[in-house]
């Protein structure tokens, strides 16, 4: 072990002294290495407009691309600086602190090997870890799991994966076992499914429409509906609003760390936060992006602090199907797209950097014209977490893991 | 089936049914008519019904752990107050020390008399209520039959009359759910007299009414108590389960009808485990002598004189109108074809309110089928129509019932006997509601729900175009199901 030649600290004694039999559950991997290393994933549903997300301001075309909606670094807020390329959004300044500190890491202009542009068959290729959608029932994180069992390498009590959320995210899901964890909040409906509810009851059913209408803008004043109302404290009749949704992220993901954190608990988790299809009003800068990027920022602070003295051995995965657009539609948003961003997080990491191999934004340089053209495989980015972080041998991980994608090198030097 | 069939099918559903689920269209077939009709022919009782106590059993059931509560209470209280007693400090030294006593006494007896309140409570709390879970099990199985139910239409008659004759939980939760199996699902497809009779003949009705301790001035115990008659059954029979509001029954028909009613209670259940909470009537509450309802005088002199006025007021062509209308309003439109409700209350009237002949008769008019589907769902069928369209036949009644009662229709707790509304107006303002409802259901189901397999194969492809293309542009299973169950068409029937 890596720790017998130097004083104990007061997690070793604690460990040593009063919690033995947590520690025969540890996995094998902490003992051989004398590491213990977490996984958390987080899939964000809908598809993030990674160009919202983090922006390209040092691209000549980038303005031009995105008019007054581009994030620029004397925007209002500006932009946070990432390098002399890439800025981010202003609502993650938790992100921008990790990632100034080497504990960050991004990736752009990424995507899974899907080339089609439904958001169910996008998850279930960004879940499954298959090539193809609907290809299997269990997810490449519990089969990585497995593999790691099957090795030897985690103790099988402690061999658990944990998901997050009433529904367990196919990620996680399969053979090997799986507790779950279903936040207390319940989340509301996010403004962007009101929004389309809105839109479909505005072309169908008038009466509907006013209603709801009605009940959005009371929401957006900040009013509880039905004032004198008995039921008006139930928290499950708050007005849906961001306030809610950063409480929903933070607990969702503050929970997932403290079981994680455990020295007897799960070593991998997922879990899924939604409301990131942009299609109206996206609002990088200020507005629905920039509102569920500052509830996902606070998701952050709330492993960091919930990781507590494991934060060393963590890293955080973050995901989603694919982007969007690269131009803004006619609604001000973004539809569906291709290439994106991916978040890296974690005190294992090496991070601080943007990992891309720019495409660039002219028109012949965008995937079919329109959407950011991929050119990271992301599976080669979560390989090289499993292999490097985890321990999951190459050769699995291009069999059972990620079916096929032999030819997908497993990228180095992610884990430091 | 063509497309028209398919559409009329899915109408029948919505509409006369609890909502599509998987395989119901094949049960209705090409004839939606003949089918709900068929339906009608099953048995609507329930088998796994055998294993819940009966209204008298849970309403004793309910009073002994009541009972055992205050006796609970009051030891742990006269324990509490023994221990302040000897706390007390007894020998005051010099001015200023009694001084300061005298002051403190106040709130130190304040204090002594809560501890014993509290210490009373806790020992009460100690003992469990059961009624909530009888009502529970009530619950489940009633929702369940719901789920189960091919098309829904016998299921929804019941719970159609269980409305009309409404009681609450909020007053009487024990009996409640046995009530609708033993005077509702018991005679919903049979003649209304015979409904009219065991409802107003239940303990439950009995007690959500006040009759229990109704007493006629001239009666034995009237005399003996000074005290007297309750009008509130009487009224409420005449105005909200029979003739209707302001048919011309008077203020005297109401008092001659209470006295008819005085003695009509039930067995109290402390002084008789066997038959405690079981109707009686009770000679020595009753007011003696005849009465004159309506016109008609009721000489008889124990319940049969209640039974007479009962038989009269089902059979008055008001009661007839009054019931057709409120089931055409329920089933067909806020504001029912004129025509249907006519030739419903005709068939209550040739019949002697053989309640399943008037229900032949409304799915048989081609009235009840005309129109776009505008009424809005209650949130109680909305719900279960949502379940039954994944597929689920198992629920959570704790999850199940709050999910109602937050919606605004709590199961057999309507805030009073008029039962819950049935016109859009009442619910049109809880959509944003339903929105939170839809998308936490949506949430937990969209593992294994999927979304388009539900429009083709539950709905056959009869729902708006824009709410496919919604659903079929959504971010995610969750969002597609939650905009798929507030689609107006699945709102409205």
């Amino acid at each position: 072990m890596g720790f017998v030649n130097h004083l104990p600290t007061r997690r070793e004694l604690l460990v040593g002294s009063g919690a033995l039999f947590a520690w025969s559950q540890m996995p094998r991997i902490a003992r051989a290495e004398g590491r213990d290393p977490r996984l958390l994933v987080v899939v964000l549903r809908g598809a993030l407009d990674g160009l919202g997300a983090v922006a390209p301001v040092g691209d000549p075309d980038w303005v031009g691309l995105r008019g007054d909606r581009a994030l620029v670094l004397d925007g209002k807020p500006p932009a946070l600086p990432l390098d002399s390329f890439f800025a981010l959004n202003p609502a993650m300044p938790n992100l921008h602190r990790l990632y100034k500190t080497g504990k960050a890491a991004i990736v752009h202009a990424a995507a899974t090997p899907y080339r089609e542009r439904s958001h169910f068959d996008g998850q279930d290729v960004l879940e499954s870890g298959f090539t193809k959608p609907g290809a299997t029932a269990s997810g490449w994180l519990n089969r990585a799991l497995l593999a790691m069992e099957s090795g030897g390498r985690v103790d099988p009590r402690g061999s658990r994966a944990l998901g997050i959320g009433s529904v367990t995210p196919l990620v996680v899901r399969g053979s090997a076992p799986v507790m779950t964890w279903v936040p207390q909040k319940l989340l509301p409906a996010s403004e962007d499914t009101q929004n389309r509810l809105l839109d479909l009851y505005q072309h169908t059913d008038p009466k509907l429409a006013t209603v709801l209408q009605a009940r959005m803008k009371l929401a957006s004043l900040g009013g509880a509906p039905g004032t004198g109302d008995p039921m008006s404290d139930d928290p499950t009749l708050m007005p849906p609003g961001i306030a809610r949704v950063r409480a929903y992220f933070a607990e969702a993901a503050g929970t997932a760390a403290r079981y994680l954190a455990k020295p007897d608990g799960p070593r991998v988790g997922a879990m899924g936060f939604v409301g990131w299809d942009t299609h109206i009003a996206e609002g990088a800068a200020s507005g629905q992006l920039y509102n569920l990027l500052g509830a996902l920022d606070g998701a952050f602070a709330a492993i960091e602090s919930n990781m507590g003295e494991v934060w060393g051995e963590t890293v955080v995965a973050v995901v989603t199907e694919f982007g969007r657009t690269a131009r803004i539609n006619g609604t001000q948003g973004t539809d569906h797209g291709t290439g994106t961003v991916a978040f890296l997080i974690g005190g294992a990491l090496a991070g601080g950097r943007v990992i891309a191999d720019w495409p660039g934004l002219k028109p012949a340089q965008l995937f079919e014209d329109r959407d950011l053209k991929p050119t990271t495989d992301l599976r080669a980015v979560l390989k090289g977490l499993l292999r490097d972080h985890l321990r999951v041998e190459e050769k699995v991980l291009a069999d059972a893991v990620f079916p096929g994608s032999a030819d997908v090198k497993p990228m180095g030097g992610l884990v430091g | 089936m063509s497309n028209s069939a398919k559409a009329e099918a899915v109408l029948a559903l919505h509409r006369f049914g609890m909502g599509p689920r998987p395989g119901s269209l094949a049960a209705v077939g090409t004839d939606p008519r003949g089918a709900l009709i068929a339906e009608l022919d099953r048995p609507l009782a329930l088998s796994a019904a055998a294993s819940l106590p009966t209204s008298a059993k849970a309403y004793r059931t309910v009073a002994d752990a009541n009972a055992r509560r205050a006796a609970r209470a009051k030891q742990a209280q006269q324990q509490a107050k023994k221990q302040q007693v000897a706390a007390v400090p007894t020998a005051p030294g010099d001015q200023a020390q009694a001084q300061a006593q005298t002051e403190g006494q106040a709130p130190a007896q304040g204090q002594a008399k809560d501890a014993a309140e509290m210490a009373a409570k806790q020992a009460a709390d100690a003992v469990p209520d059961p009624g909530r879970p009888i009502y529970l099990q009530e619950a489940k199985l009633r929702i369940e039959a719901a789920l189960a139910a091919d098309i829904g239409f016998a299921e929804r008659l019941v719970w159609f009359w269980s409305n009309h004759f409404c009681i609450s939980a909020y007053k009487i939760q024990s009996m409640s759910g046995a009530y609708e199996r033993e005077a509702i699902r018991a005679n919903a497809l049979g003649h209304f007299v015979d409904l009219l009779l065991a409802v107003e003949g239940h303990p439950a009705m009995l007690f959500y009414l006040d009759n229990l301790g109704s007493m006629g001035a001239n009666s034995i115990a009237g005399i003996n108590r000074s005290r007297g008659l309750n009008e509130n059954i009487a009224r409420e029979i005449m105005e909200l389960h029979t003739l209707g509001v302001r048919t011309g029954y008077t203020q005297d028909d109401v008092i001659s009808f209470a006295n008819v009613l005085t003695g009509w209670t039930l067995v109290p259940p402390g002084d008789n485990p066997e038959h405690g909470g079981e109707f009686t009537f009770n000679p020595r509450l009753h007011e003696p002598g005849g009465q004159t309802v309506l016109g008609k005088r009721y000489e008889q002199e124990d319940a049969e004189q209640g039974r007479a006025v009962l038989r009269d007021l089902a059979a008055h062509p008001a009661t007839a109108t009054h019931v057709a209308t409120k089931l055409a309003r329920h089933f067909v439109a806020d504001e029912p074809p004129p025509p249907l409700v006519e030739q419903m209350a005709k068939t209550f009237r040739d019949t002697e309110g053989d309640l399943k002949q008037v229900a032949i008769t409304m799915v048989s008019s081609d009235d009840a089928w005309r129109g776009s589907p505008s009424k809005l769902k209650r949130p109680s069928e909305w719900g279960v129509g949502m379940v039954r369209a994944t597929g689920i036949t198992v629920v959570d009644p704790t999850r199940f019932t709050a999910g109602q009662e937050l919606l605004g229709e709590g199961l057999w707790r309507p805030s009073a006997p008029k039962g819950y509304p049935d016109d859009e107006a009442s619910w049109i303002d809880g959509i944003g509601r339903r929105l939170d409802i839809a998308n936490n259901f949506a949430e937990r189901v969209a593992a294994t729900a999927d979304p388009q397999g539900i429009i083709e194969d539950v709905f056959a492809s009869q729902i708006a175009p824009e709410v496919k293309q919604a659903v079929g542009r959504a971010e995610s299973r969750q969002q597609a199901l939650a905009l798929l169950f507030m689609s107006a068409d699945f709102q409205r029937r």
